[in-house]
């Protein structure tokens, strides 16, 4: 500590503007106090609990049982968004239609609009005598189907979002050159342009899929919270909470936490991977 | 993670060739499936919320919104976003200052660490505040000998909100201001202004919109966020009710009208932040195609 004047600029390179101990340093505060204390509170109760009612507690059939409904409903919403949200990418960079501006403003709508407020109009649209549950010929609201529809909104704006932008710098030209080659449209799609498209679809899935993992607000309305069958992972901490049960709440968050900074890990990943793509273009 | 995509990405002119482009046909079918898709799945529970609304008349919908709980649910989220927003404000400048302007070891954890908060559950996002703050909390003794509430109460809230929009404003500027470099605030430098001289008429003029387009985006999501604050609120009428708690209430107690009434009210501020996002996202492509 007494050479920190020597190893403050070692670590850090440009010494020009001013400014840095007051930025980084309040930066670090800011993000210690509100981010790394609380979030070191959920491990730090966990440890405190012993392995064997920890394993109880996130192996619990109902806990299990929820994983699976919050794992499969969040995969499926995002891979139904992969589909779409290319789709929707690719008509709003390739297409001039009418009312394209519109369009391209609704996408960020499910960012925009409160989650509760998209749970009540959901569930009210999907119930059985709602406009499209009564057209359906099968139960929608209060189903796993339910869930999966509420993740598909949520999810929706991230592929779009991530997508649209590498499509944008695509250059012409290896299209041109692919159809020069003989290639169809169909052959130039799906081996020149998914590639280049690849980091970004897969990136946008991860974004998607971890936020739908952790979405609460869209889903209990729709979902019915029936124990063993539409109850999400998010809904059972604040079940245990409510039951004062903190340690069994703690557990089961320590768990979800882990698979989010797993998934952060792979944005991450996936993002540097999309941004050298786009550079060496 | 929600609305972490730079400002400055900026859409190309449209070019069309008969070699890489597809037939009329098809065209009209790719986009008429994307349409109805967006159609089901974000115009109709729109327009759902305002028709459910006025469903029992008028007289209903004022009633719901003009009553003293909605009012102090609206006044407490009000509160709890400009207590929130300005404290994200500050943070994300001054983050992305660190990151943008200085080369310095462990900047990619930094920048992990601003990120953290979009990958965690909101209703986590909650769960530590009452583990740090909430009578069996680490804190919990202290605060009950002094007499200080947070948990079920507005201070919760408002750290619970925090917590969940940290990231907006930092997100939308460390890329913008990564590309503005560092070059004209050196210039100020050498011409002889001071530090905060310089960020306030080099560096600020030239991050505005930016600034402004995170400010919206965590506005929108502090007054929406219901998870989080769920977990910390307690749900006392009147008192720690935010707008989207009291919709749910409301929901729970089949006044489908009101609750889709004050859900109105939440939808126009929605609008209302994608039209200014639009805005600016178009007015930041006609500077660049200025420059």
């Amino acid at each position: 500590m007494s050479n920190g004047r020597k190893q403050k600029r070692g670590f850090k390179k440009n010494n020009v503007l001013p400014g840095f101990g007051l930025s980084l340093g309040y930066t670090m505060l800011y993000l210690s106090i509100l981010v790394i204390l609380p979030l070191t509170m959920i491990f730090f109760n966990t440890s405190k609990m012993g392995w064997t009612r920890f394993w109880d507690t996130v192996l619990d059939p109902r806990v299990v049982a929820s994983y699976k409904l919050s794992f499969g409903a969040s995969f499926t919403a995002a891979l139904i968004n992969v589909v779409f949200g290319v789709l929707l990418a690719w008509v709003l960079v390739r297409y001039p239609f009418p009312g394209k501006r519109i369009v391209d403003g609704l996408v960020d709508l499910p960012f925009a609009l409160p989650t509760a407020v998209a749970g009540i109009a959901l569930t009210t649209l999907y119930a059985p005598n709602g406009w499209i549950g009564s057209l359906l010929g099968f139960k929608v609201a209060f189903t796993p189907i339910g869930v999966t529809i509420a993740l598909t909104f949520i999810g929706l704006p991230f592929v779009v979002r991530m997508v649209q932008p590498v499509l944008q710098n695509l250059e012409k030209e290896i299209e041109e050159a692919s159809a020069s080659l003989g290639a169809t449209r169909l052959q130039t799609f799906i081996k020149v342009i998914i590639p280049e498209l690849l980091p970004a679809i897969l990136a946008g899935f991860t974004l998607a899929f971890a936020r739908s993992l952790g979405e609460y607000g869209s889903v209990v309305f729709i979902a019915g919270n029936m124990p063993m069958k539409t109850e999400i992972t998010p809904l059972l901490i604040i079940t245990k909470l409510e039951q004062y049960d903190y340690a069994g709440a703690t557990a089961i968050a320590s768990v979800m936490l882990f698979i989010s900074f797993v998934l952060l890990f792979c944005i991450n990943l996936l993002q540097w991977w999309t941004n050298r793509n786009m550079t060496t273009n | 993670m929600a609305g972490n995509v730079p400002l400055q990405q900026i859409s190309a002119p449209i070019q069309t060739n008969s070699s890489t482009s597809e037939p009329k046909w098809l065209r009209f079918v790719l986009i008429s499936i994307a349409l109805i898709f967006l159609g089901i799945f974000l115009l109709l529970p729109l327009i759902t919320i305002f028709i459910q609304a006025f469903d029992q008349g008028v007289k209903v919908y004022l009633a719901a919104i003009t009553e003293p709980d909605a009012l102090a649910a609206i006044k407490l989220t009000l509160l709890v976003a400009v207590i929130a927003v300005p404290l994200n404000a500050i943070f994300g400048v001054a983050a992305a200052w660190a990151v943008s302007k200085f080369q310095f070891k462990g900047k990619n954890l930094l920048i992990t660490l601003i990120d953290l908060p979009f990958a965690v559950s909101p209703v986590i996002a909650g769960l530590v505040f009452v583990l740090l703050f909430s009578t069996h909390g680490l804190f919990g003794e202290w605060l009950f000998a002094h007499n200080i509430k947070i948990i079920f109460a507005v201070p919760g809230i408002v750290l619970a909100t925090v917590f969940v929009t940290l990231p907006f404003v930092a997100r939308e500027l460390i890329p913008l201001m990564q590309a503005q470099g560092t070059s004209e605030e050196e210039a100020s430098l050498t011409l002889g202004a001071g530090g905060w001289k310089t960020f306030w008429y080099v560096t600020l003029p030239n991050i505005k919109w930016g600034l402004l387009y995170g400010v919206i985006l965590c506005n929108a999501r502090a007054i929406g966020e219901f998870g989080a604050v769920s977990v910390v609120s307690g749900h006392i009428r009147g008192l720690t009710n935010t707008m989207p708690l009291h919709i749910e209430i409301l929901y729970g107690e089949y006044r489908f009208a009101a609750a889709f009434a004050v859900a109105t009210l939440m939808s126009i501020l929605a609008i209302i932040t994608l039209i200014i996002k639009s805005l600016l996202e178009w007015k930041t492509k006609k500077q660049l195609m200025n420059n």
